[in-house]
């Protein structure tokens, strides 16, 4: 019997199926994109609140610790019965998670800025407001591109257990692929998602240093 | 809503417990497995997949991050293997085995969640081992310790909190990883999950997520107040970071 060859690299593969692949990278990409942007657009005013309000920081981390031990694949089967199956329950368990870590290492930052530099804002007369856009976030912003790094770059690995309600992206391809013992399909989808983490984390390495130069001077 | 239920109905049911076998089921003279259709089955299923996942990991990542803490070396490359590992989707790592010659299962799956504990383990020994005050050391060899005697009776005890610490993370992380098995005809409770998406019975999928939240919830505590029952009195009252 000859046996079928059954590579894990083929780039006739990724040439015969790359409509298919790139529409699952496509899915991938904006799925960790719109989920971080919707987790950093709640998780400022909340660590902001944490900050403010300390009696709030201990409930706040609390809950995000607690919801963050809840392993993705229960709170996708958790969600399923009422968002259905598809694309919304991922986005909603992505933001969970992705919010989970932001808010912690927002609170982080924004605890870890100088105190004598909030003081001589203040002194200046500084209004809180202006504080925290002009002062505290600024100094944070450090603590929060290193929360954006690690929310990205996990997200993009959790996306693919949205295959249990079947839109995991890369995911979807690595699971077909274990399916039908596919090496090829397995191995290209599994090296496609650490690239994309590995681009993303890159850009946002990138923008980091556009934002924050004071950190480049140092570092030269 | 009828989902939850559904929910309720499975819960109360006591054959979802024990299924049509109970929770040992003899196939053949002498062979015993666990049925893949009572909770109680799965649980024990998934908590001993998840002891042999974290019991593999600890064993290879203990030693190795208190050498490489105690000798100061290799701090990169810990930095390096935990970030990799967190770009590394488990559903990547269980497909690639499933499809190679380890075969799928649930040896695939405890390989792979041994992988994913490996790091939180290495990188708290490390740190642990590294962090501790140069100056406590200089005293300690001062009064005339070998570098064995420090690193056992000075570093190992101050590094404790935090290697009981990664030993937490690594096991909540493995009880939480252990599902995915569903997907590559593994055990454990992902079954519960994976069976009620395939049958489309919306109730068994709530129960069986909220059986999962609730088991990693109570190894967590569990991990928890072993970590600081283990921990020296003295050093109790020092802030405990995970991973």
């Amino acid at each position: 019997m000859d046996e079928v060859p059954n590579p894990w690299l083929s780039w006739d593969y990724v040439e015969r199926n790359s409509e298919e692949v790139i529409r699952q990278l496509t899915i991938h990409t904006t799925l960790t994109l719109q989920a971080i942007a919707i987790a950093l657009l709640i998780a400022i005013p909340l660590a902001v609140l944490a900050h403010r309000v300390p009696r709030l920081a201990g409930s706040i981390l609390g809950t995000s610790a607690v919801l963050y031990t809840i392993p993705s694949f229960a709170l996708f089967a958790l969600l399923a019965p009422f968002t259905g199956i598809g694309r919304t329950t991922v986005l909603i368990g992505l933001v969970v998670y992705a919010l989970l870590v932001l808010v912690r290492n927002i609170v982080v930052g924004l605890q870890g800025v100088d105190p004598d530099v909030v003081d001589a804002a203040r002194g200046l007369g500084y209004t809180p407001t202006r504080l925290l856009v002009s002062v505290e976030l600024p100094n944070a912003l450090p603590a929060i591109l290193a929360g954006l790094r690690i929310a990205t770059v996990s997200t993009v690995a959790l996306v693919t257990v949205g295959v249990v309600v079947g839109y995991g992206g890369l995911g979807q391809l690595m699971f077909r692929g274990f399916q039908s013992d596919y090496r090829a399909q397995i191995a290209t989808s599994a090296l496609l998602c650490l690239l994309l983490a590995l681009v993303l984390d890159l850009l946002l390495v990138l923008a980091g240093r556009l934002a924050m130069p004071w950190t480049r001077r140092r570092a030269a | 809503m009828s989902t939850l239920g559904d929910a309720w109905a499975y819960l109360t049911d006591p054959h979802s417990w024990l299924g049509d076998y109970g929770v040992l089921r003899e196939v053949s003279p002498g062979e015993w497995v666990l049925p893949r259709d009572s909770i109680l089955a799965l649980t024990i299923e998934h908590l001993g997949m998840s002891a042999g996942a974290v019991l593999a990991a600890a064993a290879l990542a203990l030693p190795l991050g208190v050498l490489l803490g105690h000798v100061r070396r290799g701090g990169a490359a810990t930095v390096i293997v935990s970030n990799v590992s967190r770009a590394m989707p488990t559903l990547a790592l269980l497909t690639l085995f499933a499809a190679s010659a380890i075969g799928f299962g649930n040896r695939a799956v405890v390989l792979a969640a041994a992988i994913f504990a490996f790091p939180p383990i290495l990188t708290n020994a490390y740190t642990g081992m590294a962090d501790v005050d140069p100056d406590l050391r200089e005293a300690a060899l001062g009064q005339g310790l070998t570098r064995f005697q420090v690193a056992t009776r000075v570093e190992l005890p101050l590094a404790w909190p935090l290697i009981a610490a990664g030993l937490r993370t690594a096991t909540t992380q493995t009880v939480a990883t252990v599902p995915l098995a569903a997907l590559v005809a593994g055990g454990g409770l992902g079954v519960i999950i994976n069976t009620g998406l395939a049958t489309q019975r919306y109730g068994q999928v709530l129960a069986g997520g909220l059986i999962v939240a609730v088991v990693c919830l109570g190894v967590d505590a569990l991990m928890g107040l072993l970590q600081r029952r283990l921990t020296p009195a003295a050093l109790r009252h020092r802030t405990l970071i995970a991973s």
